[in-house]
C-alpha cells in the first residue's frame, strides 16, 4: 500500500505540474502546437530525450535483454546513438530552418510544399496515426505490466483475478492503464506542447535518477557488482541450465543453490564448446528449451527460445533508428527549438543519456537470468526485479513512478502531435485558415486528442500480452521505412511527387505484409535473419528513385525555395 | 576537418559497431561487465565525440543563417 501511495504522490506531482505549464501558456494556437519556438538546449535535449525513451527502453530493453542477453545493446542502443545523433544533426537542423522560415508546424506541410501536393498530406496522415497508435500501445501496456507486481497484496479483496497468482490483490492494468491516460491526458490538455516540454524534462530526470538508484539496489541486493556478474543462468557440462543461486526474499540475502536449479536445456548452437558458459552475457545463438508453469493451473509445459543475436540481424537492425528521422512528435518537439544551436547539447548529449539507461537496463535483463523463472513475460522483468531485491515499499514506489515517468513523457508527445496534424493537416488545411478562430483551433486539437485517448486506451486492453519490445520495433520499422521521403525532399533535387507517393505507398503495402505475417506484432526476420525494415526501407527507397527519375523534375520555384543558392546548403 | 572527415569517421564507427570479434566472448570485465556490452557503452560515448566535432567542424552556419532571416510564413497558424 506504501509502494501506491508514493506512485500516486508522484501522478499527482505531474497533475500539479500540468496545471504550472497552463499558467504559462500564452493561449496562442502556436504556444500549443510549437510553445512559440522558445525551448532552449537543455529542454529540448530532456524533451526529445524522454519523448525517444519510452516503456520500450527500460521495460522493454530489460524484458529482451532477459531473452536473448546482452546484444540488445548493440541491437539498439549503441547503433541509436550514432544514428540518432546523426539524424539530429542531417535532417532535424534541416526541418527546424525550413519550419521556422515557412512557418510549419507539422511533416505534412513541409512535404505538401515541398512535394507541391496537396493529396499527399491526406495519404500520409492515417499512416502516420497508424504507426504512432503500436508506440502509445506499448506506454500503456508497459505501465499495466509494471504497477500490478509491486503493488500486489494491496488490494487482496478488490482485485481478486490478477495476470498471475503471486500478484493477487496488484492494480489491474486496464487501472493503470486509465490512470496514466488520464494523469497525461490532464497536463497536455492544459499545458500543449510547452507543458508536455516541461512535463518531459521533469520526467525525464526522474526516470534517470530513479534508474541509476534503482541499478545500485539491484546491485546491492545482489551482493555487489562482481557476485552480481555470477549470477545469470549457466550451462552445465551436459547441456541443462541452471540457476546458481536464488534470492531469500525473507533473509534478503542470495543464496547459492546446491544443487544448482536445472531451469532448461540447450536444444543446438553453433558453438561446440558451451560449458560454464552464461549464454546472456554472449551474443551467440544458442537455441534453448525452458520449462514454465502454468501460474493458474499449476500445469508444467515447456518453450523454445533463442538466446543471443544472429549476425545478419545485428547489422540489419539498422534500419530501426532511422525511424526517427520521421516521427512526427520527434519533428514537432524540434520545431519547438529556439534556435539551431539549442540542438548543439541533444547531438552529443543524445547518445551518453541512451547509454545511462541502457547498460543498467540490460545488465539487470541478464542478471534476471539467473534469479527469475524463464517463463515471466518479458515486460514483467525489471518490475519483477524490483519487487524481489528492493525491500523498502517507499523506494520501491519511487523506482516505479521512475518507470511510469519514461512512459508518460513519450506518451505525451505522441498525443499531443496527433492532435497537432489532424487539427492543422485535415481540418484547417481543407477548412482555410481563416474559417476557425485561434481558440477553436486548439479547441479541434483537444477534442481529437481525447479521441484517440480513448481509442488507445481501448486497443491497450485488447492487446495487453503484446510483447512491448517486439511492438516498439514494429512501430519504428513502419518510420524507418518512410526514411527515404524525407531524406530525399531534404537532398536530393530530382525527388518528385510521384516519386514520394511511390515510397510512401511501397512502406505501406511492405509493412502491412510483413506486420500481417509476424501475427500483428511479433518477433519475425527473413530469409538468414534480415528484420523486415531492412526489406520495407529498400523498397521505400527504391520506389522514390524510380518514381522520381520516370516524372517530370520539381518545378523551380520549388527548387528555389528548398534548394535556395547558398554556400554549403 | 571538414564534413567529409565527419562521414568517413560515420562510416568507420558503423562498422565498428558491428563487433564479430567479441562475438562469443562472454568474459567479464573488471568482474561484472560483459566484453561485447564494454565494448558497446564506449562506443556510444565515442558517439557523443563524434557529435562534439561534427558541430565544431561540421556545423551549418548558412543553413542557421537562411532560418534567421525574414522570410514568407505560410504554414496553417
Amino acid at each position: 500500500m506504501t509502494t501506491l501511495i508514493v506512485i500516486v504522490l508522484y501522478l499527482c506531482l505531474l497533475l500539479g505540474l500540468g496545471f504550472f505549464s497552463s499558467r504559462l501558456f500564452r493561449g496562442t494556437s502556436k504556444d500549443y502546437f510549437v510553445a512559440s519556438h522558445s525551448i532552449g538546449p537543455f529542454l529540448l535535449l530532456m524533451s526529445v530525450f524522454g519523448t525517444t525513451m519510452t516503456a520500450f527502453a527500460l521495460v522493454g530493453s530489460t524484458g529482451k535483454s532477459f531473452e536473448r542477453g546482452i546484444g540488445t545493446y548493440g541491437l539498439m542502443a549503441s547503433i541509436s546513438g550514432l544514428v540518432h545523433a546523426g539524424i539530429f544533426f542531417l535532417i532535424g537542423i534541416r526541418l527546424w530552418a525550413f519550419g521556422k522560415k515557412y512557418g510549419y508546424i507539422t511533416q505534412i506541410q513541409f512535404f505538401r510544399a515541398r512535394f507541391e501536393s496537396d493529396r499527399l498530406g491526406y495519404l500520409l496522415f492515417p499512416i502516420l496515426v497508424l504507426l504512432v497508435i503500436p508506440y502509445l500501445l506499448i506506454g500503456i501496456i508497459g505501465a499495466g505490466k509494471t504497477i500490478e507486481p509491486v503493488t500486489a497484496g494491496a488490494f487482496t479483496e478488490i482485485f481478486t483475478n490478477p495476470t498471475a497468482p503471486q500478484w493477487l490483490g496488484g492494480i489491474p492494468p486496464w487501472l493503470t492503464g486509465l490512470v496514466v491516460s488520464l494523469v497525461v491526458l490532464t497536463y497536455v490538455f492544459l499545458g500543449g506542447s510547452r507543458g508536455a516540454a516541461y512535463a518531459n524534462t521533469f520526467q525525464t530526470i526522474v526516470f534517470m535518477i530513479m534508474g541509476v538508484v534503482a541499478f545500485v539496489y539491484i546491485i546491492n541486493g545482489l551482493g555487489g557488482l562482481e557476485q552480481a556478474g555470477k549470477v545469470p543462468a549457466r550451462i552445465n557440462a551436459k547441456g541443462v541450465i541452471v540457476q546458481d543461486y536464488q534470492f531469500n526474499k525473507q533473509s534478503g540475502e542470495l543464496l547459492k543453490n546446491d544443487p544448482p536449479k536445472p531451469i532448461g536445456r540447450v536444444l543446438n548452437s553453433d558453438n561446440s564448446d558451451l560449458t560454464g558458459r552464461q549464454p546472456h552475457l554472449s551474443r551467440t545463438p544458442i537455441s534453448v528449451e525452458f520449462k514454465k508453469k502454468n501460474p493458474k493451473t499449476g500445469e508444467i509445459s515447456s518453450f523454445e527460445r533463442e538466446l543471443g543475436i544472429p549476425f545478419i540481424t545485428f547489422v540489419s537492425y539498422f534500419f530501426i533508428p532511422l525511424s526517427v528521422g520521421m516521427f512526427p512528435h520527434l519533428f514537432q518537439h524540434w520545431l519547438t527549438a529556439k534556435s539551431a544551436k539549442a540542438f548543439r547539447l541533444t547531438v552529443i548529449a543524445h547518445p551518453l543519456c541512451i547509454m545511462v539507461v541502457w547498460v543498467p537496463c540490460v545488465l539487470v535483463g541478464a542478471w534476471a537470468s539467473g534469479v527469475l523463472p524463464p517463463g515471466i513475460p518479458p515486460p514483467a522483468v525489471l518490475s519483477a526485479m524490483l519487487n524481489l531485491l528492493v525491500g523498502d515499499p517507499i523506494l520501491t514506489g519511487l523506482l516505479t513512478a521512475g518507470v511510469l515517468a519514461a512512459i508518460m513523457s513519450s506518451l505525451d508527445s505522441q498525443f499531443l502531435c496527433l492532435g497537432t496534424i489532424f487539427t492543422n493537416d485535415i481540418v484547417v488545411h481543407r477548412a482555410g485558415s481563416k474559417k476557425y478562430s485561434d481558440k477553436q483551433v486548439i479547441l479541434i486539437a483537444r477534442v481529437f486528442i481525447v479521441v484517440i485517448v480513448a481509442l488507445t486506451y481501448v486497443l491497450a486492453m485488447w492487446a495487453k500480452d503484446a510483447n512491448v519490445f517486439d511492438l516498439a520495433v514494429w512501430c519504428f520499422s513502419g518510420f524507418s521505412a518512410l526514411f527515404p521521403v524525407v531524406f530525399a525532399a531534404l537532398y536530393w533535387k530530382r525527388a518528385t511527387k510521384e516519386g514520394a507517393f511511390a515510397s510512401i505507398i511501397a512502406a505501406l503495402v511492405t509493412w502491412v505484409y510483413f506486420f500481417h505475417l509476424s501475427g500483428y506484432g511479433g518477433e519475425m526476420v527473413i530469409g538468414p535473419g534480415i528484420i523486415p525494415a531492412a526489406v520495407c526501407f529498400g523498397a521505400a527507397a527504391l520506389a522514390m528513385i524510380v518514381g522520381s527519375l520516370m516524372t517530370k523534375p520539381p518545378s523551380d520555384e520549388t527548387l528555389q525555395k528548398f534548394f535556395p543558392p547558398i554556400k554549403k546548403l | 576537418m571538414g564534413k567529409n572527415f565527419i562521414w568517413v569517421l560515420f562510416i568507420l564507427l558503423f562498422v565498428l559497431h558491428q563487433d564479430i570479434w567479441w562475438w562469443n566472448d562472454a568474459s567479464l570485465v573488471l568482474g561484472f561487465m560483459p566484453i561485447g556490452l564494454a565494448f558497446h557503452a564506449g562506443f556510444s560515448i565515442v558517439c557523443a565525440i563524434l557529435g562534439w566535432a561534427a558541430i565544431k567542424f561540421a556545423w551549418p552556419h548558412d543553413l542557421e543563417e537562411f532560418a534567421e532571416e525574414d522570410g514568407e510564413k505560410e504554414g496553417s497558424i
